[in-house]
């Protein structure tokens, strides 16, 4: 693998781009790998980076149906953080976040993270606390965080509505080290690095069934034949189900829809992550221009992909509450994503019941900022058979036990978490 | 945009309710014991297609709505009051 | 001479009257009728934009909302509307717009230098480049990157105009009015169906608009729908996405052909449209071809240049070449012909046809198998490269207009959202609508049928079809127009002129996307369509890759060796155009983003000075401020009345739901963790109850007001869930129970009466009733009347004093407040807020809402003996998963400050630790308040080890403010643990 670099980028100006090599290539499956990980997106295919690249494990192959990237990894908002309340979850975020502060280099192809700030808007005594209470936590863990009263945030950002609204701002918590990356580079940049360390990633195969003997896994059926391996990985994001039921598991999982939109390119508007606290609305204004949002899930199970007229009428009602500039703008695309809810609202990296097979889902709406440390968790957990104890307590069983990780409070209605 | 017929009030928009999920998990006896109580709150079927749940209709009539809905293509196939069955779901779904 | 470039005679302008409008600083003429950019192309203005990578300059490319190039900044100051494509907007007097992407000017663009660099600049360069030093990125090159990017500037105030929203029904929706749309809704309606016909134009009629021979068939129509009372016409209104079940929205620009919306009006309207039917008569787009340098201000796509010739009647140059493959186009050579535009030559790719010799017969240089190969000239169009496709050199052919077709591909958007997948045809070298999967069908050009009469014989059936399928069948047999169709030769594809060197053939005009950017994509794996998509940016633009997206798709299967229709076209997602923000919020945004609620007494809190706030919906007094007072002083002076007098507090939020029924109390156990079955009428009792997985889910008093009747209170912001949690039990868990349920939440006003006089004072206001201890004891409910009005009065306490509740119906709440405050004022009554009640709680070690979060357990909260033994009740089983039950998670502890300093404050959110350097959490701070007993900070707190911390110090430390309070840990209950003042 040839690096990028602004030299190569010279040297091939003067000829045309004619010597670019794939960023990835395009093997046919083999009939066995040590370790199969089903999902190309980004969670999987940097679970077969840091397989390569931490643990000096190539004989691993990446299945997708269709082609990497297209999932969850190419359809979200972008937003890169660690500020969360339980230590179970703010040191794995910031290991994913620590990653991420060197991924351009770590995987020479620029993702473009940009740490330009993630602010959380609150609007009340009682909100305050709460986000003191997250934040001193991050504190506490070694993690950035800042506490900014109303002026504060309106330095940060002046667009904001702060005389005409109906929840007016009184603050927010601020992560400066939080921010946006270019979400298809990530996909792109793992897999061609994984891919220039020997690992197989093979497009347009689609898992039919999981092969188990005497309750160990054996390998996998798929559209193009079965393909041996003696580990199996499950990081298919919003088809977790499915997938899991191949091997005759039941999950907490239920999948939900989220929708995204962006508008169309303007000049510089907003320049750090913000979220409305007196609603479910986050936005952020990316490199090319476009003011990227979102809001809550349209709160019933779906695998559509595709969204509805109420949540978009709600999210730019509280998106015009937040930012009023937006009234004006147009809104150019609407996308929508399957999300993998959990019962807490926090992730599953785990071994499951069937020796062999591992499972990494659940990500609710969070699983792009957790793309680096997930591979890396999922990474040491499929190739020592045990999870790090950064994911040790992302388990199936915390449910049975009574050790939810629920950081809103919402409890077990996925809908709502 | 779901159009939901409700039992007692006709067709209505989705806006009018809100989800209260898979209507086929049903609470365990008072004795059932802790795995029955643990599926019951965590575990989901999760079906992609044919999936029977409960719409309230909150902005309505304020009952519970028995819906059989097909998740991938938003297809609603029968809606019933909190005491009447549904229809068995099919078990052919859209192929993706 | 004013408007050189319009013809003498024809088009649908009104020459009678002249507006006038600012570009770029220079005042301009035009008529009404025109759009901004026929009234540009009037005045002669070819140069109108820059585009966003290369800042290479870019003139009027088409005559629609597919435009790529043409976008301008409309309107000023509050009203600055970025991106705006100057083919839709409609002109109106004293128009303002201003060219965007350029510095110091649209001539002068020094961001043009990119283009001068764009060898180094392909598809994806910055995906390999800017990642040295890593510390660069957020500090030099992205600031850098995000300036230059970005097309126009937002407004930076609030929007000064409205927007609404619309619910509308109909048996069915025909979008577009073009032949096929008019046939239908006039085949439809003269069934008797409801329609509802939207057109996205300011005028009806689509192409019809370029046809002065149909345009009496146009007026027929239109008048017939007019007189159709069921028939709803829309103009200015883009129907943008098509979801689930049938329902469309729809955008319609109301007030945006006028300065300013009219006194009251809205600048656009927002339409939820519920059809039965749907007829997509949304016609079909014409298609660029790839050549080099065919983005230069003066190419032109050919039914463009025709439509501002017929429409308009502006002449888009003086001297055109037409490039084409396709017999279609040629009408555009007659028109402009017959409009005085000399036409130089026909560029044909094809090797022969019926149409070059038609043109031929008719005395036009036509060049079959020929191609344009370059266009020389830089901000304007100087002259064409025409060669042979067989071989052998160019030739100049000086022009200052070159219309290109690069043949038609129907407007499928809103048929592919239904979700229907497009189906190539070869014939037609387009996709077509796949088989419906909604109740909708394409009619006319949208589904390849083509030519005005075929058009509306389809539309005429589609039409009919849909009412029928609506339960509408019959309807009257309409006229449609004849057209003799020219004998046509099929269109052959031609996608792209290869460009030599570094000319650049775009696919993309907005942004900078040209054929050899998509090879490059295929060369470095990104095959797929949607990641060439991706990668290179194609059809990510404005205006979506309206007019190149099936040329990028075809450069795409040509470099794969594929056929297109394996190769295929991204998905076609929401919104068909860029839709107004503003619209699709509607009013419900900014101050009226959700409703407010006020209490029934809130007309007294806002006369009598209270400072109000909001929590959740509701808008609740804070305190009530004497004058000179500020900051603690009015909520401590609320807080010591408690304490030694009396204080009377609105709790009306407090969430009221009724509960009548034989099987009421039965209900009541299973839903709460303790027993309601057994509580005699005529009393109250504090319950728990939880969600099933075993953490509390609210808390409150319930009290019996007969045997069949309980009334559960709730927390504020907890009411709403708390009566679906029982309406779900009730209905679905457990049907046998014979129950009803009904929120009274705001049938009934309530306030809290409480301080060691309190019973004085309710004494006096409820008069002859008797309210001595062994008459309503603690946790007593009786009725009674104060002033003449009907009272609940319920012996309750949050405060921890002696204290009741006073329920009134709401008519009656300001009477009985005022009645109970004259009561009072022998007995020093004040009113007290939000705040005082916050403080008297901590005080007394109640938990609230900081205490009952969604994560905490009854045992968490010291509320384990609220647990019942015997008997089912929710929750209750998972409540004992052994990690719920784990010793060590935090529970509910009281938190002291050791010093009576004030300034050294305790906060809510902060963590307790062993040390002030220790890292490890014990547990945090829920909820702190300056006390007024103990005359110093203290709170409520989780903490690991629990009561049985009580007596050691620790410390909680806020690290966000580098603040560390010594702190000793005590019983929950501050004040009056032995809870011996509420019995007083």
């Amino acid at each position: 693998m040839k690096d990028y670099s602004v030299w190569r980028l010279l040297e091939e100006g003067m000829r045309g781009h004619q010597g670019w090599p794939r960023a990835w290539r395009e093997p046919a499956p083999r009939p066995a790998y040590d370790i199969v990980i089903i999902g190309g997106g980004g969670h999987g295919l940097a679970s077969a980076y840091y397989l390569a690249r931490v643990h000096g494990l190539t004989d691993v192959a990446v299945i997708e149906k269709g082609p990497i990237g297209l999932g969850n990894v190419g359809r979200n908002t972008t937003i890169v953080r660690s500020n969360y309340l339980y230590p179970e979850n703010n040191r794995f975020y910031e290991k994913s976040l620590q990653l991420w502060e060197g991924l351009e280099q770590d995987l020479n192809f620029n993702v473009m993270m940009s740490q330009r700030g993630v602010l959380n808007l609150f609007h009340s005594d009682s909100q305050r606390d709460a986000f003191a209470r997250r934040g001193n936590s991050m504190r506490l863990n070694g993690i950035d965080a800042e506490l900014l009263d109303r002026e504060g945030v309106r330095a940060m950002a002046p667009v904001l509505d702060f005389d005409n609204a109906r929840f007016p701002i009184h603050g927010g918590l601020l992560q400066r080290r939080g921010g946006t990356a270019r979400h298809d580079a990530v996909a792109w940049g793992f897999a061609r690095a994984a891919s220039g360390r020997g690992v197989d990633i093979i497009q347009h195969c689609e898992v039919t069934g999981i092969r188990r003997e005497g309750g160990r896994v054996t390998g996998v059926e798929t559209t193009r034949g079965f393909i041996g391996a003696r580990k199996v990985g499950i990081a298919v994001a919003g088809h977790t189900s499915q997938v899991a039921a191949m091997a005759g598991l039941s999950l907490p999982v239920e999948s939900h829809l989220l929708q995204a939109f962006v508008s169309e390119a303007v000049k510089p508007l907003l320049d750090c992550v913000v979220t409305f606290g007196a609603g479910h609305f986050y936005i952020s204004q990316s490199d090319k221009g476009g003011l990227v949002f979102g809001g809550n899930l349209d709160g019933y199970n779906s695998y559509a992909q595709r969204g509805t007229l109420p949540v978009a009428e709600e999210v730019m009602a509280e998106g015009i509450a937040v930012v009023p500039a937006l009234s004006r703008l147009r809104v150019l695309r609407q996308w929508a994503g399957i999300m993998d809810m959990t019962p807490d609202g926090s992730p599953l990296i785990c071994k499951t019941p069937v020796e062999g097979l591992f499972l990494n889902g659940g990500w609710c709406y969070g699983g792009f900022k957790a793309i680096p440390g997930s591979g890396w968790c999922f990474a040491h957990t499929l190739a020592t058979g045990e999870p790090h104890e950064l994911n040790a307590a992302f388990t199936l069983d915390r449910f049975r036990n009574g050790r939810a990780l629920d950081e809103k409070g919402a409890g077990p209605a996925w809908w709502a978490q | 945009m779901h159009q939901i017929d409700c039992p007692w009030c006709g067709v209505r928009d989705e806006a009018e309710f809100k989800y209260r999920g898979d209507a086929t998990v049903t609470r365990p006896a008072a004795g059932a014991g802790a795995d029955a109580f643990h599926d019951y709150v965590h575990t989901r079927a999760n079906p992609k297609g044919w999936h029977a749940e409960w719409w309230h209709h909150t902005g309505g009539c304020r009952q519970l709505v028995k819906v059989l809905r097909n998740t991938l293509t938003h297809e609603i196939r029968q809606t019933a009051r909190a005491a009447e069955p549904l229809a068995a779901p099919s078990p052919e779904t859209t192929p993706t | 001479m004013s408007q050189p470039h319009r013809l003498a005679t024809g088009g649908r302008i009104d020459r009678s009257r002249i507006l006038l409008f600012r570009f770029d600083g220079r005042n301009l003429q035009g008529h009404p009728g025109d759009t901004l950019a026929s009234a540009l192309i009037a005045n002669g203005v070819r140069l109108v934009g820059r585009s966003f990578k290369y800042h290479r300059p870019r003139g009027i490319f088409t005559a629609g909302p597919e435009e790529p190039s043409a976008l301008v900044e409309l309107r000023s100051d509050a009203r600055r509307e970025p991106n705006v494509p100057a083919t839709v907007a409609e002109l109106f007097d004293g128009l303002e717009a201003a060219s965007q992407n350029r510095w110091p000017s649209l001539a002068w663009d020094v961001g043009a230098i990119n283009a001068r660099f764009a060898r180094f600049l392909p598809a994806g360069f910055y995906y390999k480049t800017f990642m040295w030093p890593a510390a660069f990125w957020e500090r030099v090159y992205e600031p850098i990157i995000r300036r230059a990017a970005g097309l126009g500037r937002a407004a930076r105030q609030r929007d000064p105009d409205a927007y609404e929203h619309m619910h509308a029904h109909c048996d069915v929706l025909v979008v577009g009015s073009g032949a096929a749309g008019l046939a239908a809704a006039r085949a439809a309606g003269s069934a008797g169906a409801r329609v509802i016909l939207a057109e996205q134009d300011f005028e009806l009629g689509g192409g019809l608009l370029s046809e002065p021979a149909h345009d009496d068939w146009r007026k027929a129509q239109l008048a017939a729908l007019r007189e159709m009372p069921e028939v709803r016409i829309l103009p200015r209104t883009t129907v943008l996405g098509y979801y689930d079940h049938n329902v469309l929205g729809a955008a319609e620009r109301v007030s945006d052909h006028l300065p300013a919306p009219p006194p009251h009006g809205v600048r656009q309207r927002f339409w939820t449209i519920r059809a039965k039917q749907v007829v997509l008569a949304t016609g079909a787009i014409e298609r660029l071809i790839a050549f080099p340098d065919n983005d230069r201000p003066g190419v032109m796509l050919a039914s463009a240049a025709r439509t501002y010739a017929r429409r308009f009647a502006v002449a888009a140059g003086r001297r055109a070449v037409l490039f084409t493959n396709n017999d279609e186009a040629y009408q555009t050579a007659f028109t402009l012909a017959e409009s005085g535009i000399g036409i130089e030559r026909i560029v044909d790719s094809r090797e022969t046809s019926a149409a070059v010799e038609e043109a031929r017969r008719r005395g036009f240089e036509v060049l079959p198998a020929s191609e344009v190969s370059g266009i020389i000239g830089g901000k304007s169009v100087e002259a064409a490269l025409v060669r042979s496709r067989h071989g052998g050199a160019a030739r100049t052919v000086v022009a200052d207009l070159v219309c290109v077709s690069g043949g038609w591909s129907p407007a499928l958007h809103l048929a592919s959202q239904t979700p229907a997948k497009p189906v190539w045809n070869e014939k037609l070298a387009c996709f077509v609508p796949g088989t419906p999967v909604q109740a909708e069908r394409s009619a006319g050009a949208a589904r390849g049928v083509f030519g005005i009469g075929e058009a509306a014989r389809d539309g005429h059936e589609a039409g009919r079809a849909a009412a029928a399928a609506a339960g509408l069948e019959g309807g009257a047999t309409i006229a449609l127009p004849t057209e003799v169709p020219p004998a046509a030769t099929a269109i052959e594809a031609c996608w792209e002129v290869k460009a030599d060197g570094e000319g650049k053939s775009f696919v993309d005009l907005q942004h900078d996307v040209t054929a050899g950017d998509i090879r490059l994509a295929h060369r470095e794996g990104y095959s797929h369509v949607e990641h060439a998509k991706r990668y290179t940016t194609h059809g990510m633009a404005t205006d979506q890759g309206k007019t190149g997206g099936l040329v990028g798709a075809a450069v795409l299967a040509a470099a794969r060796g594929e056929a297109i229709e394996r190769v295929g076209v991204p998905t076609f997602r929401p919104y068909v155009t860029p839709v107004t923000i503003g619209a699709i919020a509607g009013r419900e945004t900014g101050r009226h983003l959700k409703p407010v609620r006020r209490s029934p007494l809130h007309a007294w809190h806002v006369r009598n000075g209270a400072v109000l706030l909001e929590t959740g919906l509701w808008l609740r007094p804070l305190y009530y401020p004497r004058t000179g007072e500020a900051g603690w002083t009015p909520i401590l002076r609320e807080a010591r009345a408690v304490r030694q007098a009396v204080g009377l507090c609105d709790v009306s939020t407090l969430g009221k739901i009724d509960v009548q029924g034989p099987d009421a109390g039965p209900f009541l156990d299973r839903l709460y963790t303790n027993t309601f079955s057994t509580l005699p009428a005529g009393r109250a009792r504090y319950g728990v109850m939880l969600r099933e997985d075993g953490m509390v889910l609210d808390d409150g008093t319930t009290s019996r007001l007969g045997e069949q009747h309980y009334l559960v209170t709730t927390t504020t912001a907890k009411a709403a869930e708390v009566l679906e949690h029982m309406e779900f039990h009730a209905q679905t868990v457990w049907p046998g129970l014979d129950v009803q349920l009904c929120s009274v939440t705001d049938q009934w006003a309530q306030m809290a009466v409480a301080g060691p006089r309190a019973r004085q004072t309710l004494q006096a206001a409820v008069g002859g009733r008797d309210l001595s201890n062994a008459a309503l004891p603690f946790m007593g409910v009786a009725e009674g009347v104060i002033a003449g009005a009907p009272v609940r009065i319920f012996r309750v306490s949050f405060s921890g004093e002696l204290a009741y509740e006073v329920a009134t119906p709401a008519g009656y709440a300001e009477h009985v407040w005022e009645a109970i405050l004259a009561a009072g004022r022998a007995f020093g009554i004040v009113p007290y807020g939000l705040e005082a009640m916050g403080l008297l709680r901590i005080e007394k070690g109640h938990v609230a809402g900081p205490e009952i979060n969604g994560q905490t357990t009854a045992r968490d909260l010291g509320l384990h003996r609220m647990l019942k033994k015997t008997g089912d009740y929710i929750g209750r089983v998972n409540a004992g998963r052994p990690g719920l039950m784990d010793p060590s998670r935090p529970s509910l502890v009281g938190i002291r400050a050791l010093t009576d300093d004030f300034d050294k404050r305790l906060r809510g959110g902060a963590h307790v630790v062993s040390a002030p350097e220790d890292r490890h959490s014990l547990g945090w701070v829920t909820s702190v308040t300056r006390s007024v007993e103990l005359d110093r900070w203290i709170g409520l707190a989780m903490l690991e080890g629990g009561i049985d911390r009580r007596g050691q110090r620790l410390y909680a430390v806020f690290p966000l403010k580098d603040e560390v309070v010594e702190v000793e840990i005590t019983s929950p209950h501050h004040v009056d643990p032995e809870n011996a003042r509420v019995r007083a």
